[in-house]
């Protein structure tokens, strides 16, 4: 019960933070900020990893673990790369970007 | 060891909230890409720290390699113009995830049960320790273990179903069916039951059952949700999703009693869902309303009159090169005919030809948030041109030429003026204010949404049919050639 309460009131301050973390974000980031904590939303991963560990190998909980563990790294390293990549065209005037 | 695991992942819960705090500004942005992604590298490291990591690290590495890999190929080779289903399909993963996460803590816990029973099965009964000496599972876990799942199912199939239609595989207008949302109400009364349920007798075959049934109840309201949603309203539906798999993974959080997964998901899930409140805000809709209305199947009662008046390339051409002040208005159909480009570079032509040159960008043009400034940066158009909808509104007299590039509800006066109209009060771009309107359009018909655009009828508008990169590329021609 203590540990339930103790994670409740981290999810209620992480919920409050996670609403005043973007006020005013501009248009334009809009794709980028929604790919970016997409990303982010595949920390799942850490779940999936546990699933791993903590059951014995062939069972199947750990397949679906693998399994979970394979969706989740898709959505990582997918969601952090095609995010770096949108933000690399954003570029000002003065600099001129190289032709993608 | 266990302090030494909590206190990194309190740093990478910290990382992330930097990150996502960076991506809301321009110059920090792709920093905060990177700050963020360390925070996840982090929190990866550390979990591993566990007795059982020597004996599985070649299945750890063997799923992430395989993983990484897909992810890393599609980011890669993903056009621009394919971003929204991308993003779509990313975060369906994610929710996929989040569902056997939460299946996968429940077959650890409730095995014995199952093993309990087969045991008693085969042999006497009588002679071995009743069911009821091992403690019933925890009402809780499994509660939490219901809502991960269910919201990541919902996740997967609602960005299945919006991958299909982005991409154009199913069709872009709302689908609505008799008894719709009878329908939906009984599919959600029914998975919430075996939601309520579960908790209750998590035990033996009925456990399995119940969870079973919520999981396929889940995967259908996903379909069914995004089902009657018009693709003018996906902006709003994407950013949604969004949000939701962030809590989904706060949800598998609480399954296996995990800060960090909760930290990021709940953070994930607030800000989706700031997003997603500013897309409303542009549609001057409820998140209710887009949700459950069906929009873009209705019709408006009014009738329009007048008639459109096409214009060829070189007509359009005369009257570009006499106009001092051009405002490019791009939308969904920019993107599908891959004309930012060539739009760049009439762009460029004109601003050497004595022209003020912008861009209007309307907050919900295209099939997700920010979708035309991703396009327009693609190719290289510099953002101090790109204005948003409130800035040039005001300016709209001043202007000579708009040039609507497959821009469709965004810039419907329909909104303004007719209460019958389903996008009445939506703001929009005013180009029915300018002295000329030039729309690029394929054809005749409606657009996306399926609405008459009444701005094609008005006295100041000129349609020119066709493919609208080769129309920009034909008039780029013409100002080369002259």
């Amino acid at each position: 019960m203590h540990d339930l309460l103790l994670l409740l009131f981290i999810f209620t301050l992480a919920a409050f933070l996670g609403f005043e973390l973007i006020a005013k974000v501009p248009s334009q980031l809009h794709t980028p900020l929604m790919s970016g904590s997409n990303a982010i939303s595949g920390i799942t991963i850490v779940g999936a990893i546990v699933a791993i560990l903590d059951n014995p190998v062939g069972s199947v909980a750990f397949l679906i673990g693998i399994g979970a563990m394979i969706l989740a790294a898709v959505n990582v390293v997918g969601g952090y790369l095609v995010t770096d990549r949108m933000l690399g065209m954003f570029k000002k005037k003065d600099k001129p970007a190289p032709k993608a | 060891m266990e302090v030494i695991i909590n206190l990194s992942y309190i740093a990478a819960s910290i990382l992330f909230i930097f990150g996502i705090k960076m991506l809301g500004k321009a110059d920090t942005a792709k920093r905060g890409n990177l700050v963020s992604a360390w925070g996840m590298g982090l929190a990866i490291v550390v979990t591993c720290i566990h007795p059982a990591f020597a004996d599985k690290i070649l299945w750890i590495v063997l799923a992430f390699a395989i993983g990484g890999a897909i992810g890393a190929v599609a980011a890669k080779k993903v056009p621009m113009t394919g971003m929204p289903e991308m993003v779509a399909l990313f975060n369906g993963v994610g929710g996929l995830s989040s569902v056997l996460v939460g299946w996968a803590e429940y077959v650890r816990l409730a095995k014995p049960y199952w093993d309990q029973a087969r045991f008693n099965e085969q042999t006497d009964t009588a002679l071995l320790p009743p069911l009821d000496l091992l403690p019933p599972l925890s009402g809780f876990t499994m509660a939490v273990i219901f809502l991960a799942v269910f919201i990541g199912a919902v996740t997967f199939t609602g960005s299945i179903y919006a991958w299909g239609k982005l991409s154009g595989k199913l069709g872009g207008a709302a689908k609505t069916f008799p008894a719709q949302k009878a329908c939906n109400a009984l599919l959600l009364a029914v998975t919430v039951l075996c939601g309520v349920l579960f908790p209750l007798m998590p035990e033996g075959e009925v456990g399995l059952l119940l969870l079973t049934g919520a999981t396929l109840g889940a995967l259908l309201l996903g379909i069914f949700g995004v089902m009657p949603i018009g693709g003018g309203d996906m902006p709003v539906v994407i950013s949604l999703l969004n949000s939701l798999s962030g809590l989904a993974a706060a949800a598998a959080g609480f399954v296996i009693v995990n800060n960090v997964l909760i930290v990021a998901g709940c953070l994930v899930g607030c800000s989706g869902l700031i997003l997603t409140v500013i897309m409303c805000k542009a549609m001057n809709r409820t998140l209710t309303n887009v949700l459950f209305s069906g929009f873009g199947s209705t019709q408006s009662s009014q009738q329009v009159e007048g008639e459109m008046k096409a214009l060829s390339v070189e007509d359009a051409y005369y009257v570009l090169e006499s106009a001092r002040n051009v405002v490019f208005v791009p939308g969904y159909g920019m993107a599908v005919a891959q004309a930012q480009h060539v739009v760049k570079e009439l762009a460029e032509l004109l601003e050497e030809n004595g022209a003020e040159v912008r861009f209007a960008i309307h907050p919900v043009a295209g099939r997700m948030p920010g979708h035309m400034n991703v396009l327009l940066a693609e190719a290289d158009v510099p953002y101090e041109q790109l204005c948003e909808m409130d800035a040039v509104n005001p300016t709209m007299e001043m202007v000579d030429v708009a040039i609507v590039i497959g821009a469709n509800d965004v810039v419907n006066p329909a909104a303004g003026e007719d209460p019958s109209s389903p996008i009445y009060g939506m703001p929009i771009i005013n180009v029915h204010h300018a002295r000329t309107v030039f729309a690029l359009k394929r054809g005749k018909g409606a657009g996306f949404s399926g609405l008459v655009n009444t701005l094609f009828f008005r006295e100041n508008t000129r349609m020119i049919y066709g493919d609208a990169k080769a129309t920009i590329a034909g008039l780029v021609g013409q100002f080369k050639e002259k």
